[in-house]
């Protein structure tokens, strides 16, 4: 018996790391939750974790008003607008090119390849000023249009990295017997890669999705002045910006902004983690 | 407008699938009629053409541009030469930006590495590592914005007399009985603060890469060491942490490439103040601010120039894998 008690006694130390991770990771997500269900006067007096002396007073006050302020739910169905598309267009973008990467031989294949790789890690920031202008020029700015171009061009290679991973991994002999059969190229694509890669496409669609939903910097720079077409993490931030909104608005409008993207994530959380394998740990 | 959207969404999924239809199978089409030797050359064009049109359209051309406009004054209409550079690198702002940037370069991969692999290692060891390792997960689909919402209100900070709010502070006043701390902006934390709400993000991405590689170590090698009467801290150093080495070394290299480009943490929770600047925040404010479009150019190369080791780092072991392939 003593043997096994200082076996515990030694795995001390393990147990006091791993739960205080897990609370330092969840703590914060629990103040977040209750706070944007109690009622102003509350949140600005007293800890969020007080709540939990008086059950009850929780109320939903918090999230019509956010509802309710100028833009708010517009700027939910923004980002709709400027995912959506965005996504579908890297998806189509990437898969056509990596096909032809990864199941064909040609001139400068190995050379497009490296410049795929080396264009991963490009800050988007060094892009911005001329494209901006560019933009301006189009009358491009403020417009769904250009954002999703650029989200496209922001997310095209790693797409096409992703894609490429795993549709080197597709047995060869299934498109040499469709060729045999007389099928072109496009109908191989149709009818045979895309089909047979799916999870690999899914793993890329919600890698953009969350992305694209999530970002901050793109959407301020080439959607900034307009407020009719702001996505909800401009919006967000507006109200973070602008002084005075108690800690129950901002609580609960970002509970609010994180509900789309977090419904995505947990319903298919075994593509992420697969794309995020293929993505990353292999070459 | 709510229809707007939605329409919007509707016209424009079916149009973009229409669009690739219709340009792949009418451009094979095309193609196939040119004898076989060309179809084989050119068919490939075909393919990749639209992604390399994009990449090259925003990517590649906006990028030398910036070089070029980093040499000229604030509309392009005079050359400087390297005068953005000095006077940006000169300025105390742009410093401090710098100095930080070296901070979260330094810090971010590290500890990323440090909590995912504890945690890649430790979940295994108890009953409840299922639920430590969602609770790390769980932040990777959370905006940078809403992360920057929950950690300004974590490090909410209130007059030592009223009654703490931020979660931070009233443990630090209840536990240690100290004053309670301005997080984000005492200089001496509000840096790590930052850096601390992206860790937050980032960890589980590190977690998950690193417990892959984790579960491909074959069993038997580790039992065979534990045979050999090695200690499981002997076991890790000798043998478990020798074969993560090229999975630390990749999740380092994407942690470093988010490091450099952190912006929309720090744009939420201090927008710079208090000396919290990123070169991402500088090159926002030259942008939009002083309207300068050869300083902003100036800061967004010094940031690339920045990330041209990692992008080395990366092409080097991306030959070394395709030719083991």
């Amino acid at each position: 018996m003593p043997s096994r008690r200082r076996m515990r006694l030694r795995r001390l130390p393990v147990h006091v790391v791993v739960i205080g991770v897990s609370a330092i990771w969840l703590v914060p997500l629990l103040g977040l939750f209750v706070s944007s269900f109690r009622p102003a006067p509350a949140v600005l007096s007293t800890g969020w974790w007080h709540s939990f002396a008086l059950p009850g007073d929780y109320t939903l006050n918090n999230y019509s008003q956010v509802l309710e302020r100028d833009g708010m739910l517009l700027s939910l169905f923004n980002s709709v607008a400027i995912v959506v598309p965005a996504t579908l267009l890297t998806v189509s973008v990437s898969a056509a090119a990596a096909y032809a990467l990864a199941c064909m031989q040609f001139k400068f294949r190995s050379g497009l390849l490296l410049a795929i790789v080396a264009l991963l890690v490009v800050p988007t920031q060094i892009t911005m000023v001329p494209l901006l202008r560019v933009f301006n020029h189009f009358g491009l700015t403020g417009t769904f249009l250009g954002l999703w171009i650029v989200h496209v061009g922001y997310g095209i290679s790693f797409a096409i990295y992703l894609l490429h991973n795993f549709f080197a991994a597709v047995p060869r002999e299934l498109f040499e017997a469709a060729e045999m059969d007389g099928a072109s190229k496009s109908q191989i694509f149709f009818s045979i890669v895309l089909p047979i890669c799916r999870p690999a496409l899914a793993s890329l669609a919600i890698f953009e999705f969350v992305w694209t939903w999530n970002d901050l910097f793109t959407a301020l720079i080439f959607l900034g002045g307009f407020p009719d077409v702001a996505p909800m993490t401009v919006a967000v931030s507006g109200l973070v910006a602008s002084r005075g909104n108690g800690w129950e608005i901002l609580t609960s409008a970002a509970v609010l902004s994180t509900v789309v993207p977090m419904i995505v994530f947990l319903a298919m959380q075994k593509h992420f983690v697969r794309g995020m394998l293929a993505g990353v740990s292999k070459g | 407008m709510i229809a707007d959207r939605v329409r919007l969404v509707v016209i424009a999924v079916l149009t973009i699938t229409a669009v690739t239809v219709v340009y792949l199978r009418l451009g094979d089409g095309a193609l196939s009629r040119l004898p076989q030797g060309w179809y084989r050359r050119l068919v490939p064009w075909l393919f990749i053409a639209p992604a390399i049109l994009v990449v090259g359209l925003v990517l590649v051309f906006p990028a030398i541009s910036t070089v070029i406009l980093s040499f000229f004054n604030f509309d392009g209409t005079a050359f400087l030469g390297l005068n953005n550079y000095t006077s940006t690198l000169s300025d105390p702002v742009t410093q401090i930006a710098l100095r930080n940037t070296t901070l979260w370069v330094i810090l971010l991969p590290s500890l990323s590495v440090l909590v995912g692999l504890a945690i890649a290692v430790l979940a295994d060891r108890v009953a409840y590592g299922g639920l430590v390792k969602a609770a790390l997960f769980l932040p990777i689909a959370i905006s940078a914005v809403a992360a920057g919402v929950i950690w300004t209100f974590m490090y909410d900070y209130q007059p030592p007399i009223a009654d703490q709010t931020g979660t931070l502070n009233a443990i630090v006043t209840t536990v240690s009985g100290n004053h309670p701390i301005a997080w984000i902006i005492d200089e001496a934390t509000n840096n790590y603060a930052l850096i601390g709400a992206t860790l937050w993000t980032q960890a589980g991405f590190a977690m998950v890469i690193l417990a892959a590689a984790l579960r491909a170590i074959p069993d038997e090698l580790l039992e065979a060491a534990r045979l050999d009467g090695a200690s499981e801290w002997g076991v890790f150093r000798h043998i478990t942490f020798p074969f993560l080495v090229p999975t630390i070394a990749v999740v380092m290299t994407t942690m470093t490439v988010v490091a450099l480009k952190a912006f929309d943490i720090v744009y939420v929770m201090t927008n710079g103040r208090y000396g919290t600047d990123v070169l991402s925040t500088v090159m926002y404010r030259e942008l939009f601010t002083a309207k300068d479009n050869g300083v902003a150019g100036a800061v967004a190369t010094i940031l690339m120039l920045l990330v041209v080791p990692v992008m080395a780092f990366n092409l080097r072991q991306f030959q070394h894998e395709s030719r083991k392939v």
